[in-house]
C-alpha cells in the first residue's frame, strides 16, 4: 500500500525554480497497475523517482506499507528499495562489461545473498524472461527487447512488490514493446504492483488505472 | 533483523572485472606502480651492496689494525701549522719504538715508490713496497710459492723481492720466478716469494707489486720517510690503548708534538657503515617518493573511473547499494591496483637483482629486508589514501542525478 500525501518538489534551475511536483496525492494498492501519462516535462519521471525511494520531496509525506519514508536515514531507504522495489528504465541500465546473467545477479549480490542461492534465482528469473539461452551474453550483444528482458529479471529477482518502471518500451519497436509489456502485466498479475511511465495511448489503456499529469499535478 | 550486506568476496571479485573490462588503463597503472617498486627496492639493494663490498674491502686489510700516518689530521684540530713548517717525517726508528708497548702486537712500517722493475730484456713500471716480515701476517696474505721476506733486522736491507702474479707473468711468463734475479731501479734483487692472487683491497692491486725490505726501499727512494706504518693491537679490546700508546711514543720521540694521525680501523669501518646505511636510506627514500607519485596516478585513474562510471554508480544506488558498498568497491579497485602493482614490482626487483649479480659477481647487490616491506607498505598505504577520495566520490552521489548522468 502506497500513500502519497501533499508531495512537492522543486529543482532550481540556473535562477529559476522549476516545479516537478505540486502537492500530489495519490493511493496505490497492492496489486495495482497504474500508467503515468502527460507531457514531457510534466513531472512523471519526478513522481517514479520519489515512489522508488531515488529522491526526496521537498514537502509532504509518502508511507510505503506503513511506514513513512521521507524521514528514513539513507541507509534504510537503500534497503527498502534493495527488498521491496524493483526499477526498469528507458535506457535498461545493463552494465555493460556484464553478461546478462551478473546483471541480473546484481542485486542479490548487493544484498550479500549465498552464491547458491544466487544462482538459483538467477537462472529462473532468466527463464521466466525466456532468456535462458543468452545467459551469457554481454548486453552489447543483446537486441532492445531482449536487454529491457534482461532489467526486468534483474528487477524481479530480489521478488519486490512493486515494479516502476520510466517508459519502459521508449527506445523500442512495436514489437519488442509489446513483449516487455506483456511481461510485466505478467507480474502484475501475480500480484505485484506495477506503476508505468508511458507515451503510448494503447499501452496506456491496457492499464487498469491512468494518472494524467500536467506540469507537476495529476489531472485525473 | 540486521539487513545482511554485501560479502567482501564480492567487492573484490566485482572490482576486479572492473580493472579487467579497462586492461590498457589497468596495465599502465599497473607498470607505474612496478616500477615505483621495483626503485626502492633495487636502489636500496644498491646501497647495502655498497656497503657490504666496502666493510669487506675494510675487513681484508686486517683486524685489530691501526693505520698510523705521518702528519697532523686537520679535522682533529689544535693549532695551525706554522707557515712553510713541513710535517716531520715517520722513521723506520719511530715504527720499531712502537714494539715497545705490550698493547702493539706487530708492527709493519710501509715505505712506498714506484720503479721499473727488469728481467732480461723485459720490463714492466709498478708499485714498489718497502715493509718487514710483519706485513704478511697483518695484511693476511697468502703465497703462491717461495717465501715472505725473512725476518731479522729491519734496519739492515737484503737484496730480496717478493713479486705479485702480473709482475711475475709479466717478467718471466709462466716459468717459476723463484730464485731469478731482478733489477729494481739500478739495484739488483733476487726473487723470494711469489704472492697468491685475489689480493685487492684499497685500490692497490697486490698482483702489480714488489715488495723488498723497508731499509732497501729507503735507500732505493732515498727517502727516509715511510707512507705508512701499520700496527696491529693484541686484540680488539686493547685498540684504544694501543693507539694511546702509539701518539705517546710518537710524541715523546717527536719533541712533544703530535704530528702523525692514527685512525683505528673499527673507527673507519664505523664511519663509512654509517655514511653508507644513510646513503641507502636516503636512496630508498627519493625512490618512495615515486612511489606516492604512481598513488597519485591511481588517484587520477579512479577519479576517471568514478566519472565514468556515474550511471553505474547510480544503477547500484537504485538497486539498494549502500554509501558503504559503493565506497568498498571503488577503494577495492584502487587496492587491488596498489597490491597488485607492488607484486609485479618486487618480482621485477629480485629478477632484476638476481640477473645483475649472476652477470657482476665482483658486486653483489643486496636487498635489505625492510625494503620490500617498506615498498609494500607505502603502496598500499598510497593506495588507501589516494583510492579514499574517488570512492568517496562515488559513495556519495545522488542516486537520482547519477542515474541521468546529471
Ligand atoms: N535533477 C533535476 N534538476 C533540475 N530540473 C529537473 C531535474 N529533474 C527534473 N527536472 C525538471 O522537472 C520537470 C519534470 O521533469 P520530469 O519529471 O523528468 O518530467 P517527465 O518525466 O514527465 O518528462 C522538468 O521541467 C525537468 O526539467
Ligand atoms: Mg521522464
Amino acid at each position: 500500500m502506497i500513500v502519497l500525501r501533499g508531495i512537492r518538489r522543486s529543482f532550481q534551475v540556473g535562477d529559476q525554480v522549476v516545479h516537478a511536483l505540486r502537492d500530489v496525492e495519490l493511493t496505490l494498492t497492492d496489486g495495482d497497475y497504474a500508467a503515468v501519462m502527460g507531457p514531457s516535462g510534466s513531472g512523471k519521471s519526478t513522481l517514479l523517482n520519489i515512489l522508488g525511494l531515488l529522491d526526496r520531496p521537498d514537502a509532504g509525506s509518502y508511507t510505503l506499507d506503513g511506514t513513512e519514508t521521507t524521514t528514513l536515514p539513507e541507509e534504510r531507504r537503500a534497503r527498502l528499495r534493495r527488498e521491496r522495489i524493483g526499477f526498469v528504465f528507458q535506457a535498461f541500465h545493463l552494465i555493460a562489461r556484464l553478461t546478462a546473467a551478473e546483471n541480473v545477479e546484481l542485486p542479490l549480490m548487493l544484498a550479500g545473498q549465498p552464491i547458491r542461492e544466487r544462482r538459483r534465482r538467477v537462472a529462473a528469473a532468466l527463464e521466466t524472461m525466456g532468456l535462458t539461452p543468452r545467459a551469457n551474453h554481454r548486453p552489447d550483444q543483446l537486441s532492445g527487447g531482449q536487454r529491457q528482458r534482461v532489467a526486468i529479471a534483474r528487477a524481479t529477482v530480489t521478488e519486490p512488490r512493486l515494479i516502476l518502471a520510466d517508459e519502459p518500451t521508449g527506445n523500442l519497436d512495436r514489437a519488442s514493446g509489446e513483449d516487455v509489456i506483456a511481461a510485466l502485466e505478467a507480474l502484475n498479475a501475480q500480484g505485484l504492483t506495477l506503476v508505468v511511465v508511458t507515451h503510448d495511448q494503447a499501452l496506456g489503456a491496457r492499464a487498469r488505472r491512468r494518472i494524467r499529469m500536467d506540469d507537476g499535478a495529476i489531472v485525473t | 533483523m540486521l539487513a545482511p550486506t554485501m560479502r567482501p568476496i564480492d567487492t573484490v571479485a566485482s572490482a576486479m572485472r572492473a580493472l579487467t573490462a579497462h586492461a590498457a588503463r589497468t596495465w599502465l597503472t599497473l607498470a607505474a606502480m612496478a616500477f615505483a617498486t621495483a626503485a626502492v627496492v633495487v636502489l636500496s639493494a644498491l646501497g647495502e651492496g655498497a656497503r657490504h663490498y666496502v666493510l669487506d674491502e675494510f675487513t681484508q686489510l686486517g683486524t685489530h689494525l691501526l693505520i698510523i700516518m705521518p702528519g697532523r689530521n686537520e679535522t682533529t684540530g689544535g693549532a695551525p701549522p706554522l707557515l712553510g713548517e713541513t710535517p716531520r717525517d715517520l722513521t723506520l726508528e719511530d715504527a720499531l719504538a712502537l714494539r715497545r708497548s705490550r698493547y702493539v702486537a706487530q708492527v709493519a712500517p710501509i715505505a712506498v715508490g714506484a720503479a721499473e722493475v727488469s728481467a732480461g730484456s723485459l720490463s714492466r713500471e709498478v708499485t714498489i713496497l718497502g715493509s718487514t716480515a710483519a706485513y704478511i701476517d697483518i695484511r693476511r696474505l697468502a703465497m703462491t710459492a717461495g717465501r715472505f721476506l725473512p725476518p731479522g733486522d729491519p734496519e739492515r736491507g737484503a737484496p730480496v723481492a717478493v713479486i705479485g702474479q702480473t709482475l711475475a707473468e709479466a717478467l718471466f711468463g709462466s716459468a717459476s720466478p723463484i730464485g731469478r734475479r731482478i733489477r729494481i731501479g739500478d739495484r739488483r734483487f733476487r726473487v723470494i716469494g711469489l704472492l697468491a692472487a685475489g689480493g685487492v683491497s684499497l685500490g692497490s692491486n697486490l698482483a702489480d707489486v714488489a715488495i723488498i725490505p723497508v731499509a732497501s726501499a729507503q735507500a732505493l727512494f732515498d727517502n727516509p720517510g715511510l707512507f705508512r706504518v701499520l700496527v696491529q693491537a693484541g686484540g680488539r679490546e686493547s685498540l684504544d690503548a694501543a693507539a694511546a700508546a702509539v701518539r705517546a711514543i710518537i710524541r715523546e720521540r717527536h719533541e712533544g708534538e703530535d704530528d702523525v694521525t692514527v685512525i683505528t680501523q673499527d673507527a673507519l669501518l664505523g664511519t663509512f657503515d654509517r655514511i653508507l646505511g644513510a646513503l641507502t636510506l636516503a636512496v630508498a627514500g627519493i625512490a618512495a617518493i615515486s612511489l606516492t607519485v604512481a598513488g597519485v596516478l591511481i588517484m587520477n585513474v579512479m577519479l576517471v573511473s568514478v566519472s565514468q562510471r556515474t550511471a553505474e554508480v547510480g544503477l547500484l544506488k537504485a538497486l539498494g547499494a549502500r554509501q558503504r558498498d559503493v565506497l568498498a568497491l571503488f577503494l577495492a579497485e584502487a587496492l587491488l591496483l596498489a597490491a597488485a602493482g607492488t607484486a609485479l614490482g618486487l618480482a621485477l626487483a629480485y629478477v632484476g637483482i638476481w640477473l645483475f649479480n649472476v652477470r657482476f659477481p665482483a658486486f653483489q647487490l643486496v636487498v635489505p629486508i625492510w625494503a620490500p616491506l617498506a615498498a609494500a607498505l607505502v603502496s598500499v598505504g598510497a593506495g588507501l589514501v589516494f583510492g579514499l577520495l574517488p570512492a568517496r566520490r562515488a559513495a556519495r552521489l545522488d542516486p537520482m542525478r547519477a542515474l541521468v548522468g546529471r
